[in-house]
């Protein structure tokens, strides 16, 4: 997309489309809800601290679900869970993403056959935009699928929302 | 530092019939069974005792034993009728360095047992959780409910042999 390369000769006037401005914003900033459910989550702090640093593609993490822009579902979701996600997802402000992080929130992962108690996929309580496998996945997934991510948001349109 | 049977003997004089046996013949520890009405006498004495001194309730768990009769209801499904249910205590004396193991057997139909909350504090949330997973009745529990599942769980007890679990919850599906 490029922004600066519509730049005039005085580098004070920019021309670009008010999709392109407004998805260069929001994919440079993505404010995730500082949330984490099991050993998933160990790995999302992981790429949260300074080795891979989350911070390099504007994710900080938020503690309210009204100043977010995006949540990451990282690890086991229990039915108990399921309904407090739902909420929290209920409260963030459009536009809002969704990362399923790791087999369990994918799909119920080992829990698939006998896990009375786990919710097998988020994405039968709320919508996924993209999916990272693992088990749990390294850092370098993750921040592949924050990348996916910001490709998707990169080619919305304000007249129809995609992700 | 007693053994086992020196424990049971203890046990056996101060109680009489409450302390129902000594079964030796398991893989693990010898295990002494007592009425579950008791129990919490049982456990106060084994605490309060000096040469005894069991301080520490280390767990306290739930066992289906599904020692009744396989049946089917009228929906066909798969059913226990009778037999027990069971808990388990593994106690420890910190000082004595010794170790016991009680039990109690209740009927799967109505279970009810002393709750041990006055003897060992330990036994709140573990009490809770049987509660949770077995539907075991702790009698005198200042708080008896569940601890994992949520509170409007209305499926039944899921580490019970013959339990079945939802279709749905809360418009969930739960099944893969």
């Amino acid at each position: 997309m490029g922004l600066l390369d519509k730049e005039f000769s005085d580098g004070n006037i920019v021309i670009a489309k008010v999709d392109d401005l407004m998805n260069w914003a929001r994919l440079s900033s993505i404010w995730q809800l500082g949330f984490g459910l099991a050993c998933c989550a160990i790995e999302m702090m992981a790429t949260s601290a300074s080795h891979y640093d989350f911070d390099r593609f504007g994710v900080i993490p938020r503690n309210t679900p009204r100043q977010a822009d995006a949540i990451i579902i990282s690890g086991t979701v229990t039915l108990k869970m399921a309904t407090r996600i739902k909420r929290l997802y209920e409260q963030m402000p459009d536009p809002k993403y969704i990362i399923s992080m790791g087999s369990c929130a994918n799909c119920g992962g080992p829990y698939w056959e006998h896990g009375y108690h786990v919710l097998k996929g988020i994405d039968r309580v709320i919508p996924v935009d993209v999916y990272v496998p693992g088990c749990p996945p390294r850092p370098e997934a993750l921040l592949e699928g924050l990348l996916k991510l910001q490709e998707k948001i990169r080619n919305e349109s304000l007249r129809k929302k995609t992700a | 530092m007693k053994k086992t049977e020196e424990i049971f003997e203890l046990l056996k004089t101060e109680f009489c019939e409450v302390i129902l046996g000594l079964d030796k013949e398991t893989p693990t520890e010898p295990i002494i069974s007592v009425d579950s009405m008791q129990v919490h006498n049982v456990g106060a004495f084994l605490r309060d005792n000096d040469e005894l001194n069991f301080d520490s309730l280390m767990v306290l768990s739930g066992v289906d034993d599904a020692n009744g009769i396989k049946v089917k209801d009228e929906d066909g499904i798969d059913m226990i009728s009778g037999g027990t249910l069971s808990v388990y205590y593994h106690l420890h004396s910190t000082s004595w360095k010794h170790k016991i193991t009680l039990k109690i057997s209740t009927p799967r139909q109505n279970p009810k047992v002393e709750s041990v909350y006055n003897v060992w504090r330990t036994s709140d949330w573990h009490e809770r959780e049987a509660f949770d997973m077995f539907g075991i009745i702790f009698l005198n529990h200042p708080d008896l409910r569940r601890i994992l599942m949520p509170y409007d769980w209305e499926a039944g007890y899921p580490l019970r042999k013959d339990y079945k679990n939802p279709e749905f919850y809360k418009g969930m599906k739960v099944p893969y």
